[in-house]
This record gives C-alpha cells, sequence and structure tokens, in this order.
C-alpha cells in the first residue's frame, strides 16, 4: 500500500490499437500505444493497479495505474558472454604476443 | 542555420560556461598500428578520437543542448523537452540541471509486452539522475503526438534536436577538430568518420570544419547496416541490438530530413556527405573492445560504429593521412557491450565469429569478426540516397518542374551540380 507523497510508477494506455496510426507496421498496430512515467502519489493512499494522480519530477500532475512502489532499476552488465574474453585476448595477442 | 543569431565564437562562450567541449583528440596509436597490418604497403592514416565521452553529460550530444537550453533560458522558458531515446535526453536533462530549469523527456523504450532495451533503460536513469521527467513508450512514431501533448500542457520550449541551435551546437566539434589536427599534426584532417543517425552530428561537424577553413576534408557518415528491420515493429524492436547510429535512422533522415518534431531540420547530412558506408553489429562490439583492450578507452558502443568503419577505411589511405574519428559516447550498466550481447541472446539472436560481410544476417545472428581482417565497411549507394532526397523534395512541395532556384537548392541540399539534379528528374526539370 502506498502513501500519499511515495514515489510510485504508472501507466496509461495513450491510445488503444484501434486508434493508432495506419502508417505503422501490422504487429505495432495490434497493440496499444502505453506510457510509463513516475511521481509522488498524491491520493492519500491506493494500492498496485488502482487508479492515482502523480506528481512527476517536472512537477507535472499525471493520472494512471499504480503498477509499482519506489521503483528503482534493475538493468545491467548482463550475464556471461564467453566471446567478449575471446575478443579481449585477440588483439592484444596480435600487437604484443613475441615482443 | 543564419536563424540562431549565434556566432560560432558565441555558441563556443555558451558551451564553456557549463564545460561543454574543448575534449581531448587522441591518437589511437595502437589501433593505427594493428589496422596498418591489414593495409598494402604503405597504407594504413593515423587514427585520431575526438573523446566526447569527456562532455558533462557523456556524449557529444551536450553541445547540442547546451545552445537550446541556453536559449530557451534566455526567453524566459520554465522548462525545456526533448523527444529522444538516446543520449541527447541525458545532455538535455544536464543542461536544464545547471540552468534551474524542469525538464521532460519522452522516449520510445518498450515493446508491448513492457520488455525494455537495455540500453535506453540506461538513458531514462542517467536522466532521471539529473532531476528530469522521463516518459517512456511503447513502440511505435505516435511518440510525437504524446510529445506534442505534453508540450502543448506544459508550455516548455522544444528543444529539438534538429533546431539550427542544436546544429550550431555541433559546429564547435568540427572547428576544435581542426584546430587540434593543426596543432598535434600540422595539418588538416583527410577524413572525418562520423557515426550517422539523424544527421546532426556530420552536419554540424563539417561545418565547423568549413568555418575552420577546412573544406577538403572528404566527410564520411557511417552507420549499422539494419536494412531489413522496420524500425517501428513492434516485435524487432527488441531484434536489434544498438538503439542508435544504424541506417533505420541514418538512411530515412538523409533522404527525408524533414520529417522529425521540427518543421524544417537543420540536419541535412547530404549536404555535407562525400561517403556513406556501413559496419555490421558485431564489428561495431568487436571494436569497441578492441579500443578497451589496446587504448584502455572504455567507452559505450553506439559512438564506435565510426571506428569500426575507420580501421577498414584508414587501410584504405597512405600512411601519412590523418582519420578522426568524430565521437566516443560514455559507457554504463545496459549501455555497454555485455548486456547488448546477452540481451541479444536472451531475444534469440545467435552470435558467432566468422566473416561479418556475407554470414551477417540482421535481425538473426550477430557475426564477430574472426579476426581485424574481417572489419570491412560497405560503401553504400551515396548516389541513390541522393536520387532519393531530390524525388522526395519534388513530390513533398508538388513540384512537376522545377524552377533555376529549386534546381540550386536541390544541388546544394545533395552536394551535386544542377546537371545531376536535371538527370536525376528527368526531362520534365528541362
Amino acid at each position: 500500500m502506498a502513501t500519499k507523497g511515495d514515489w510510485v510508477r504508472i501507466h496509461s494506455i495513450v491510445l488503444t490499437a484501434a486508434e493508432r496510426t495506419a502508417k505503422i507496421p501490422e504487429d505495432t498496430q495490434r497493440c496499444d500505444l502505453q506510457q510509463w512515467t513516475k511521481g509522488f502519489l498524491q491520493d492519500e493512499s491506493a494500492a498496485v493497479g488502482d487508479t492515482v494522480t502523480v506528481k512527476t519530477a517536472a512537477n507535472r500532475r499525471v493520472r494512471g495505474t499504480l503498477i509499482e512502489e519506489g521503483p528503482y532499476y534493475t538493468h545491467s552488465y548482463g550475464t556471461f558472454v564467453p566471446e567478449i574474453i575471446e575478443i579481449d585476448k585477440q588483439p592484444r595477442a596480435l600487437m604484443w604476443e613475441g615482443k | 542555420m543564419n536563424s540562431t543569431g549565434y556566432t560560432l565564437d558565441e555558441v563556443g562562450k555558451i558551451q564553456a560556461r557549463t564545460a561543454v567541449g574543448n575534449t581531448p583528440l587522441i591518437e589511437l596509436r595502437n589501433i593505427t598500428a594493428l589496422a596498418r597490418r591489414y593495409a598494402a604497403p604503405g597504407r594504413g592514416a593515423r587514427i585520431f578520437a575526438k573523446d566526447e565521452a569527456a562532455n558533462p553529460s557523456g556524449s557529444f550530444k551536450a553541445r547540442r543542448a547546451a545552445c537550446a537550453v541556453a536559449h530557451a533560458k534566455k526567453l524566459g522558458y520554465k522548462g525545456v523537452m526533448a523527444a529522444t531515446s538516446g543520449n541527447y535526453g541525458a545532455a538535455v536533462a544536464s543542461q536544464a540541471a545547471m540552468q534551474g530549469m524542469e525538464c521532460i523527456v519522452v522516449q520510445e523504450c518498450y515493446d508491448s509486452r513492457g520488455v525494455g532495451q537495455p540500453e535506453i533503460i540506461e538513458k531514462a536513469r542517467k536522466c532521471e539522475a539529473y532531476g528530469a521527467e522521463v516518459v517512456q513508450l511503447s513502440v511505435g512514431p505516435e511518440l510525437f503526438y504524446s510529445y506534442l501533448t505534453i508540450m502543448q500542457e506544459t508550455g516548455y520550449f522544444n528543444a529539438s534536436l534538429y533546431s539550427p541551435f542544436g546544429i550550431a551546437g555541433v559546429e564547435t566539434l568540427g572547428y576544435e577538430i581542426a584546430t587540434q589536427c593543426r596543432e598535434m599534426v600540422g595539418r588538416d584532417p583527410d577524413m572525418v568518420v562520423c557515426t550517422n543517425a539523424g544527421g546532426g552530428m556530420i552536419t554540424g561537424t563539417a561545418r565547423g570544419l568549413i568555418k575552420a577553413g577546412s573544406p577538403h576534408t572528404t566527410m564520411v557518415a557511417a552507420s549499422i547496416d539494419l536494412v531489413g528491420l522496420h524500425m517501428a515493429s513492434d516485435s524487432q524492436f527488441n531484434k536489434k541490438s544498438c538503439t542508435t547510429g544504424h541506417t533505420g535512422f541514418g538512411v530515412p533522415y538523409a533522404t527525408d530530413p524533414d520529417h522529425s518534431d521540427t518543421p524544417r531540420s537543420a540536419a541535412r547530412s547530404l549536404r555535407y556527405m562525400d561517403r556513406y558506408v556501413t559496419v555490421k553489429q558485431g564489428e561495431v562490439f568487436y571494436c569497441t573492445e578492441m579500443l578497451a583492450n589496446l587504448e584502455g578507452l572504455e567507452r559505450g558502443p553506439a559512438g564506435n560504429t565510426a571506428l569500426a568503419a575507420a580501421f577498414s577505411l584508414a587501410q584504405e589511405m597512405p600512411e601519412d593521412g590523418v582519420l578522426v574519428i568524430s565521437e566516443t559516447e560514455y559507457t554504463g550498466a545496459g549501455k555497454h557491450i555485455q548486456p547488448q550481447l546477452s540481451f541479444a541472446r536472451d531475444n534469440g539472436i545467435e552470435i558467432l565469429f566468422g566473416d561479418p560481410a556475407t554470414e551477417d544476417k540482421v535481425g538473426v545472428n550477430i557475426v564477430l569478426p574472426k579476426d581485424p581482417g574481417h572489419i570491412k565497411h560497405q560503401e553504400a549507394d551515396i548516389t541513390r540516397f541522393r536520387q532519393s532526397l531530390i524525388k522526395k523534395a519534388c513530390a513533398r512541395a508538388g513540384v512537376a518542374t522545377p524552377t533555376p532556384q529549386d534546381l540550386v537548392f536541390l544541388a546544394e541540399e545533395t552536394k551535386t551540380d544542377v546537371d545531376f539534379v536535371k538527370a536525376t528528374l528527368g526531362p520534365t526539370a528541362d
């Protein structure tokens, strides 16, 4: 449960699939145009799934569905890619081996 | 471009106030030596890189943002906006932070499943670090609808990538390249290679070189070859591993510059481009690691598109030739070869060593060159791009029989001559 002033992430549909422009590929045409933003919760309290209003970092009021309380980043340096080790070794070997 | 009202000198001063520009020009001696191993005797130009990662926001985009945000401040705007999934968002956010302004960045980030490109997510994080609001959207060109709606609501300044302010900001980059080359090697660069997407980099850099008195430098645009992937396709969005500097932006913007968020784009790359070359994703990833391992410079992959092209282009040139790559960019979580390759693998893309020129299949695999001898740029058909621009411009303006002024304009637009324009348009042009 989030309370007023908590930093949350919201989601909304900007255009439904039916409202989208004709000038896009068919696979995209079948999807809604979705939007995500973050801000301070303006409602007294709310749970994930509720329609809420937030005040964003740019002090804009935006309505949407609450999807995350205390949102944080999880992007990373990925998982092990063995090919990178090989790339790292090759130019060094070509340049410096035997010297 | 005259509409900015700022001279090159004034732009330089605006940028200097926020520590933008005057970045180091670094000679890549080891990469040059390696390239010469694959060149004919006496071939293999000296390769230099302009270390634009040293700008406050980590890329050359700080130059583009500085002028626009300073102008917005002068006009009394409370905030600025930019529509971008790239480094430009961080640049505008960084500048806005320095000027005490609000900032909203609108980016295309996710596919319909909510799966985001790691590189774009990192850029959102960076914008937020500078205090900006980031509005993220799923795939589709209606991003500009959202963008304009928010602009109308807030009344913020459109710090478009494609305004004359943005391009004027890049002119200092070309100017610095010319003056630094004169200081370091006593001459002008023979060739400057620019990673090409929307065309602003090559346009501004070439204009700066001309202003520095170096009009004969060969200007080469380099893009990652993603021909075959549709940029507005939801299902193909996460099949690419580089989010910018590829043909999906480079070619449409070159041949039809006026389809961005400004009525008339100041980024008109075919006016300045002498050659357009492409490289493969695998070659760019390889060169990113090569830059780290041979030069001790860990930089983001997208800016290394020009490096991959340069490694091969330098081999065509004499040893005393001077080739400059116009940028590097910052690197970080998501915006790094490792997450980009592991993300590709997670999305069903095969990663293998081989010959990128013959084995690369866009959206299917990433072919890492089996050795540096297999890093080879491909020459794109610039004549066809020029013809395409001329035809599209006439069609857009509804012009069947161009006036003599139209012909001169189109010749300038394409760095050709009136005869080329006439030949492109056929008998109706006479």
